[in-house]
């Protein structure tokens, strides 16, 4: 009998239907993306960037660990001695399309040079931007070292 | 008289119900399934192999690519074995963490599956409700290790960074007033252990939303009682593990029967089903989602109260901090060391299993006493579902099918390795 009732009543269906619309006249929680954006951790692995000293003078010295580490072979290092007599690396390339964002470089790196940046809205459009070349990747840490800074000062004291 | 044939059809690989690239043949007798084909391999990146032609902890951010909605618990199990190998213990904060996201991917998982498989059998809503919890829980695998999906965070003798005190805040934006900024605020004021268990405050009401919506739902219950019945004898006997053997009434859950890092001090309760169908799968998995949420609260309490280490100290598997890596010569030469060969690990061979949200997922490694193993072999709880898609829907229609996939809960990232 009372199963009866319920057939018939559509009890079941109907707290369903009360439930979404609730959440009809609810706050939305989503954001309008390109103007509003979701938080992001200074820990974000996106985009690579080769770091300088306050003085200009590039930080990586070609000890070659990242591209040993790096589990997907993506970067392509070639040094020499520079005009100051010091390590410098020649080419200093990243394959974009090979990286899979481990953040092992970064960790690997002794003088803190390679880092992953917050940046993921990037694309590429001619075949061949995918390699970001040592030029690329200076003018990425120059552009914006304010913002590398202040995400590796924050997660220094976990590493 | 024209005689009657079986019409022999394809399932996927583009079928949006076939949960990414599996490609069934099937063979109908009108609209009811006589043989049911799975044909897999349409996503195979060899990972088993690749692992074999690097160091030790170049493979980790792998394991994360095989099943792609349980990255952390993959990560688990292969860094379980290679502690196995070395027989090193983490530190025990490390292992609470490592439960904690365990639990919290478990979490994550069961929300997909929740979430694709009620899309698959027709209510939409769950979708979006499901998603809208998944996306608090991948702040914090970003919060934690700096990706939202691949993490590459645990690794032999702990994870990598401890847990941040701080939480990332949304932006002011011309399309927030103060007031909601502020409410959205809320949770992140504090550290990620406040923010997660702000999350594990609101999830068990979620839960029970989820349950109004499909538990009673008639139209859930046509799509999924008796269908793809299993008895208990028969999951056993085709390698079930995990929720689909829970289902069916066995009792078998390794964080109870071989208990790995905290698993033994914790409380929690195994669900059981009763008829072995999809609705009991269900019904187990929605409860497991109850449990995780218990078990990570236990968690939080404890890592509030305990600071430590969160990697050992053995500089000849887990590298320096950069403190002392910059300080110390001997430091530098072990970053060096570890970054470049990596570690060796001694003779022998090892299977560690850890309990999966799918199943079982199990790394065998057979080490030669190199730097790199000799041979992985991953043990996926998915494959072993998977082949028993013929005996699961024979005699079902083919709406059934899907149902039937749903509830196996079926990534391909793990199946074909």
């Amino acid at each position: 009998m009372l199963n009866i009732f319920k057939t018939f009543l559509l009890g079941e269906l109907i707290k369903g239907l009360r439930l979404t619309l609730g959440y009809f006249f609810r706050k939305k929680i989503t954001v309008r993306y390109p103007e509003e954006k979701a938080p992001q951790s200074p820990r974000f692995r996106g985009l690579h960037a080769l770091r300088r000293y306050p003085n200009g003078e590039e930080r990586c010295i070609g000890c070659k660990l990242c591209e040993a580490v790096c589990p997907a072979l993506a970067i392509t290092i070639e040094s020499d001695v520079g005009l100051d007599g010091t390590r410098r690396t020649t080419r200093y390339d990243i394959d974009l399309f090979k990286c899979i964002y481990c953040g092992f470089c970064e960790e690997a790196c002794p003088v803190d040079a390679v880092v992953e940046t917050r940046i993921h809205e990037y694309h590429m459009e001619v075949k061949g931007e995918n390699i970001l070349t040592k030029d690329k990747l200076l003018a990425l840490g120059d552009r914006y070292e304010t913002m590398i800074a202040a995400d590796k000062a924050a997660d220094a004291a976990y590493r | 008289m024209p005689e009657i044939q079986n019409l022999t059809m394809n399932f996927g690989p583009q079928h949006p119900a076939a949960h990414g690239v599996l490609r069934m043949v099937l063979e109908m007798d009108g609209e009811v399934i006589q043989r049911a084909d799975p044909h897999i391999g349409l996503l195979h990146r060899g990972t088993e192999k690749l692992a074999e032609s690097k160091p030790y902890n170049q493979s980790i951010g792998y394991m994360d690519r095989l099943d792609y909605v349980s990255m952390m618990c993959n990560e688990h199990g292969y860094v379980l074995a290679i502690e196995r190998l070395l027989k090193l213990t983490p530190p025990k904060r490390a292992q609470y963490i490592r439960v904690m996201f365990d639990e919290i991917t478990r979490i994550l998982n069961h929300l997909l599956w929740i979430g694709s498989h009620s899309l698959d059998v027709g209510a939409m809503a769950m979708f979006l409700y499901a998603f809208r919890e998944r996306e608090d829980l991948m702040d914090c695998y970003e919060a934690v290790s700096g990706t939202r999906m691949h993490a590459t965070y645990y690794r032999p003798g702990g994870v990598y960074r401890d847990l941040p005190e701080k939480m990332p805040k949304y932006q002011p934006s011309q399309y927030r007033k103060d007031k909601d900024l502020k409410r959205l605020n809320e949770a992140r004021s504090g550290s990620l252990l406040d923010f997660i268990e702000d999350f594990t405050d609101r999830f068990p009401k979620l839960v029970d939303e989820y349950e109004t919506l499909l538990t009673e739902n008639r139209i859930w219950r046509q799509r999924t009682v008796n269908i793809g019945v299993v008895s208990p004898d028969r999951a056993m006997q085709l390698g079930f593990s995990g929720p689909m053997l829970r289902g069916s009434g066995v009792l078998w859950d390794l964080r109870k029967h071989q208990p790995y890092e905290t698993y033994a001090e914790l409380d929690f309760d195994v669900p059981l089903g009763v008829n072995g169908d999809c609705y009991d799968r269900y019904l187990v998995r929605i409860e497991e989602l109850r449990q995780s949420n218990h078990i990570i609260r236990q968690c939080i309490e404890w890592l509030r109260s305990n600071a430590g280490p969160v990697m050992i100290k053995d500089h000849k598997v887990a590298p320096p901090e950069r403190l002392e890596m910059k300080d110390d010569m001997e430091g530098l030469i072990h970053h060096f060391k570890l970054f470049t060969e990596g570690y060796c690990v001694p003779e022998g061979e090892v299977y560690a299993a850890i309990e999966h949200p799918k199943g079982e997922f199990g790394v065998y490694i057979s080490s030669d006493g190199a730097n790199k193993p000799y041979r992985v072999k991953i043990r996926a709880a998915g494959f072993a579902h998977l082949s028993s898609m013929n005996e699961m829907v024979q005699g079902h229609m083919l709406a059934d099918m899907v149902a039937v996939i749903g509830t196996q809960d079926i990534v391909f990232g793990e199946i074909d390795r």
